[in-house]
């Protein structure tokens, strides 16, 4: 693989490191409140300086990207999962149900993604888990039609027309050649969605959509401190810099994942 | 070409009555009692039932549904729960600044995003070639609400050059369509590059050169020609896009277009102000993506003379 690809591998595995082991390794309570040392700039107390209300930014970005990360992850996983089962599904069975499937799909995809998630978003009470399933609601399609572009091309390739003729069930041609055979693929898509997905979870975070309050998630404590952009700039500028660093480290690795595997999207 | 715009035009039936059975079952589901954030929840019982029925909110969910269809046919799309505006004439008026945003956002996308990705596939593999990579990989991973905030911390706090916000003229256009250009102009750097790389290789481009064309002339008049076409389908789905309303871009800097109409709608739950934006977002994104698929029709000579010889 590319070096930037392993790079983004080493960087995305420290940031996680050090947003998952946050409670150990903070030197203050997240949403502790402190009004002796409201908006502090960047220094020797506070690394990254304080919010509005005290608390410590450095502390609020590590624990807020334990958030943002699953909240990506898991979204990412849900749309694969779904995305994966009907690609295949639709490719393999055919017929109408492809149709219908495909029919469906390009209903999906011709909403407006971001719309739609809003929508979604709006509907239950909001959360993290509204979140994941706003994402995950939107992405699956995107998945699904190029998994079944690709099963369509694998499932006339003469593996498969033998593994037939060897008497292979259905369902063991489908999960046993079949969908190995999308593996690169999904990595890609996967290395070049998620970056996609941590820019739509802080996105919703930021209109107040996701986690809510004192919780802090990288998305939304750009959203509280904005009207503070030119007085306390680094309440702003933190959390920001770490959703653009991992979303650019995701999109790195899809785009070397790309690369190594030669897979065309 | 007439027999395929006829089964486009076709397929929209099902497509936007799928859509508004979605926005309709949505917002329907959304939680909270309209009719109580609109009169508060110490209101008389009877004031309470008097606006229900008028809302139509008391009959049943598939008369509701039709109804708003038939009304949707006619150009209606329902009044404001709060300012009792009918949405189809607000967003007849938040139309052109949100059509003026895309539209600046496109001036600025096209021509630099062209620009890096020629300049980027011509040099591939030098460091002009990786220094454009990086940053346009890097363009579509910073998210445009904390660019947008730095954007206008730089020029219009600290330099004072422009508005930081507001609805107007060309300086208060600058900004938003810096912001909103920036994630388009990566992607159309990228697409550039990669669709010229792909034909960088076909034969008629080796033909070409050796018949000891200029280099220059092959690229340009070859080369760039052919890349058009794919191009043409990205600026247009990304312009497509933009005409939905940028929430975010348009939130940060107070520009009253569609996007901040939904985002308000959504913040008081105002449902016939949140379906018509979806409804109109779509309806848009549907029919440019419709005009698109026309214009790559006619812009490509195989698929017009085999429509044509068929």
């Amino acid at each position: 693989m590319r070096k930037a690809g392993k790079v983004s591998i080493a960087l995305l595995f420290l940031i996680s490191l050090l947003c998952f082991a946050a409670p150990l390794i903070c030197p203050y309570d997240p949403d502790m409140i402190n009004l002796d040392s409201i908006k502090e700039p960047p220094g020797h107390q506070h690394l990254l300086g304080t919010d509005n209300k005290g608390r410590d930014i450095l502390s609020r970005v590590l624990h807020g990207g334990r958030i943002s990360i699953s909240v990506a992850l898991i979204a990412g996983f849900l749309s694969i999962g779904v995305g994966l089962m009907v690609g295949v599904f639709s490719g393999y069975v055919g017929g109408r149900i492809d149709t219908a499937l495909m029919a469906l799909i390009d209903l999906m995809l011709s909403f407006p993604a971001f719309l739609l998630a809003i929508g979604i978003s709006v509907v239950f009470p909001p959360g993290i888990y509204t979140v994941m399933i706003a994402i995950a609601a939107v992405g699956w399609a995107s998945f699904a039609r190029l998994i079944r572009g690709h099963v369509l091309t694998v499932k006339d390739a003469a593996f498969i027309e033998s593994s037939r003729a060897i008497g292979c069930s259905q369902i063991r041609i489908l999960f046993v050649h079949v969908m190995p055979q999308c593996i690169p693929l999904v990595l890609v898509m996967t290395g070049l969605k998620l970056g996609g997905y941590i820019l739509t979870e802080a996105s919703l975070s930021f209109l107040g959509l996701g986690a809510q309050p004192p919780t802090a998630t990288w998305g939304s404590m750009i959203s509280a401190n904005r009207a503070y952009i030119s007085s306390a700039p680094w309440m702003v500028f933190f959390p920001g810099l770490m959703i653009a660093i991992t979303s650019l480290c995701f999109n790195m690795l899809g785009d070397a994942l790309r690369d190594k595997y030669d897979v065309r999207i | 070409m007439k027999k395929y715009l006829a089964k486009k035009l076709l397929l929209l039936i099902p497509l936007l009555l799928g859509i508004t059975s979605l926005t309709f079952t949505l917002t329907k589901a959304l939680p909270g009692d309209p009719v109580l954030s609109m009169v508060g929840e110490r209101a008389q019982p009877e004031v309470i039932e008097k606006i229900r029925r008028e809302l139509g909110a008391d009959r049943s969910i598939f008369i509701q549904y039709f109804g708003y269809v038939r009304l949707l046919l006619k150009g209606e799309f329902g009044r404001s729960y709060y300012t009792n505006r009918k949405v189809f004439d607000d967003l007849l008026i938040k139309f052109p600044n949100t059509l003026k945003l895309a539209l600046g956002a496109m001036v600025i996308a096209v021509p630099f995003g062209l620009f890096l990705g020629l300049l980027s596939a011509c040099r591939r593999g030098t460091m002009t070639d990786r220094i454009i990579s990086s940053l346009s990989v890097t363009g579509l991973s910073i998210p445009v609400f904390w660019s947008g905030l730095l954007i206008m911390l730089l020029f219009s706090l600290k330099l004072e050059l422009l508005p930081p916000s507001g609805t107007g003229n060309i300086e208060f256009l600058v900004l938003p369509s810096i912001t909103l250009a920036l994630p388009a102009i990566a992607t159309l750097t990228r697409v550039t590059r990669t669709t010229l790389i792909e034909i960088f290789a076909m034969p008629f481009v080796t033909t070409a050169r050796a018949k000891g064309i200029k280099e220059s002339r092959v690229n340009i008049l070859h080369v760039f020609k052919n890349a058009l076409i794919p191009l043409v389908t990205v600026i247009g789905l990304d312009f497509g896009s933009y005409l939905n309303g940028a929430v975010l871009t348009e939130t940060i800097f107070g520009w009253d277009g569609m996007g901040r109409f939904t985002m308000e709608g959504i913040i008081k739950r105002d449902y016939p102000v949140i379906m018509g934006c979806i409804i109109a977002g779509t309806v848009m994104l549907v029919l440019i993506n419709l005009l698109v698929d026309v214009l790559y029709h006619y812009l490509d000579p195989r698929i017009r003379l085999y429509e044509k010889s068929r």
